[in-house]
């Protein structure tokens, strides 16, 4: 892997929400109902700042992780990156290509889809609840290849073992699945394209701890096989340990602290992290605990 | 009765809650009936036992009897023939209204949850307007200027029921579209009219399925109304509106049976028709959850 052309680049990002009328709360930043973005234009422009002057850049095969509180801005990052939100300003280079918002076509989207994915929070509604688990890979490896129907076949079995799903599930609809299962199938979905970067929002936080312990050694396996790029946005620093080598820390829409994750959940720069650090509910958990198991090199030793 | 209430165990409830595919007795019999309907006003020259067009004036205001089953008019007609023809007419026209209204409903749906905006802003308040015009009303100004037939009340019904069926499915499909997997899709690279089409319709189907059987019943009765008022299709044709519109004069003459028969089967038909859209409605929204 070539270390010089970074997987992710993301510089000077903004994104300003117009808020109708006044009395607007920072609830409008997590933008939880508007999916696919149209900022509604009507009244006086007052604007909020979801996210304010954003830059980093995540290495090929590496791990970022983006932590801060309910919105700080996070997720909005993240959905700009995968173009489900139209930056304000600043720009997304994904493998050395700058993607803008102007030529949004079909075509252009479907090269997007082949640099980022994105794995999202909730596993119940992230899968068409009509679409087996088979016919929704088939329908992303069309898309994205001209293969042969036993190649594509072949390539589907390939991504549920991957994700460490049988065959008998793969026939079945979505609400035959656990959570975690379907997060796999997500995570399997997103894998499809071949992506160089794949962006998780909270893609463990609505699974039962157990079962993030299996995901997230999943996730770390996958990176080790594929050499994919991740991009966690999280709010749990348990996790974000675990998974990521550099962290950003957001908060109200801005970066507050980079680096390297030991350096910032051990020697923390900024208070606002000191604060988040120590807001974690975990009995008996001190941040120097982490040098006992270096999360870079040996992130799926717990349990397999 | 007291059997579907025996058969209804604790066992077979639980088993109904999780996979929704118990078998309903409303929705066999409602079901059946209506396919039952559909078979007899398609195979009408085969089922019907005599021309529904020939009587003749010495066996006119029959009651029931062997030869007449259903008794017969003032023209001396079979009844039950002609109720059985009538329902080919009686049929095809609220058909008509439900898959030109639905089929326009659906897409402008599906379009005004996808593109949002002004789009959404144009069709919605289109569809308000359209809200305001009574089906009937509708229906009687496009007789007047295209003169009286199937076909224009049908057109006029159908754009009056458009609406009904756009703002339900709309509001189904935004937020179908708003739900994670949309955006998966989207961020997936599946071209909008893949994701509308094969999964945002799909989606959606069930709802429209129970919109439509419902509508179907109110536009059998307005389309009724609008034979019964000599606006639709014109004697001597075969039409349960007509049917009951005609007999009206034998039933001060003590000879009720042509209208009340043809009212009955506009009756029978409409409640089926709801039972079974309303049925179709409480089992999609139990098997949603």
């Amino acid at each position: 892997m070539t270390e010089n052309v970074p997987a992710l680049e993301v510089i000077g990002l903004r994104k300003e929400y117009r808020v109708r009328g006044a009395g607007s709360t920072t609830a409008v930043a997590s933008s939880g109902s508007a999916l696919l973005g149209h900022p509604s234009k009507r009244r006086a422009p007052t604007s909020l700042v979801a996210v304010d002057d954003v830059s980093f850049t995540v290495a090929q095969g590496r791990s970022l992780a983006v932590v801060g509180e309910s919105g700080s801005g996070k997720t909005t990052v993240a959905r700009m990156i995968v173009g489900l939100e139209r930056p304000t300003g600043g720009q997304v280079v994904v493998g050395g290509r700058q993607r803008s918002w102007n030529q949004m076509g079909s075509r252009e989207r479907r090269r997007r889809a082949r640099e980022v994915q994105i794995v999202f929070q909730d596993p119940y509604s992230s899968l068409d609840p009509r679409m087996t688990i088979r016919a929704c890979l088939d329908e992303v490896l069309r898309l994205h290849f001209d293969w042969p129907s036993e190649r594509i076949d072949a390539r589907i079995e390939e991504l549920l073992d991957q994700v460490g799903l049988d065959r008998r599930q793969a026939d079945g609809l979505p609400r035959s699945l656990s959570g975690g299962q379907r997060q796999r199938v997500a995570i399997a979905r997103a894998l499809a394209s071949e992506p160089r970067v794949l962006i998780c929002d909270e893609a463990v936080a609505s699974l039962d701890v157990s079962i993030q312990a299996q995901v997230l050694n999943l996730l770390s396996d996958i990176r080790e096989a594929t050499g994919v790029s991740y991009l966690f946005i999280s709010h749990d620093l348990a996790v974000v340990r675990q998974v990521s080598d550099d962290i950003v820390v957001m908060r109200r829409g801005q970066m507050v602290e980079s680096g390297p994750t030991e350096q910032i959940l051990t020697q923390p720069g900024d208070p606002y992290t000191q604060r988040l650090l120590a807001a974690i509910p975990r009995p008996g958990w001190h941040p120097t605990s982490s040098h006992d198991s270096g999360p870079e090199q040996t992130p799926s030793t717990e349990s397999s | 009765m007291t059997s579907s209430l025996a058969s209804r165990g604790p066992l077979s409830r639980v088993r109904s809650r999780r996979s929704g595919s118990r078998v309903d007795t409303v929705v066999v019999v409602t079901g059946a009936f209506i396919a039952l309907l559909v078979i007899t006003a398609v195979f009408a020259p085969w089922i019907a036992p005599s021309d529904p067009n020939f009587g003749s004036i010495l066996s006119s205001n029959q009651g029931p009897s062997a030869a007449h089953l259903l008794g017969t008019d003032s023209f001396g007609r079979d009844i039950l023939s002609r109720l059985i023809y009538g329902a080919r007419l009686s049929l095809l026209g609220p058909a008509l209204i439900i898959v030109i209204s639905t089929s326009i409903g659906t897409v402008l749906a599906i379009a005004c949850a996808w593109f949002g905006g002004w789009f959404d802003q144009v069709v919605s308040r289109v569809a308000d307007i359209l809200f305001a015009f009574p089906g009937l009303i509708l229906a009687m100004l496009a007789v007047a200027m295209f003169g009286p037939g199937l076909v224009a009340p049908v057109i006029a019904l159908s754009i009056a029921y458009t609406p009904y069926l756009l703002r339900v499915i709309r509001s189904e499909a935004l937020r179908q579209r708003n739900l994670p997997y949309v955006a998966a899709c989207y961020v997936g690279g599946l071209s909008a009219r893949t994701i509308c089409t094969r999964h945002i319709l799909p989606n959606v189907t069930p709802l429209l399925i129970v919109q439509a059987t419902l509508s179907f019943g109110y536009a059998l009765v307005d389309l009724a109304a609008v034979s019964y008022l000599g606006l639709g299709v014109q004697p001597p044709t075969a039409e349960w509106g007509i049917m009951v519109s005609t007999g009206q004069s034998s039933i001060l003459a003590g000879h009720p049976q042509e209208s009340l028969f043809a009212g009955v089967m506009i009756i029978v038909t409409v409640v089926a028709f709801n039972l079974l859209g309303d049925r179709l409605a409480a089992r999609q929204s139990t098997g949603q959850s």
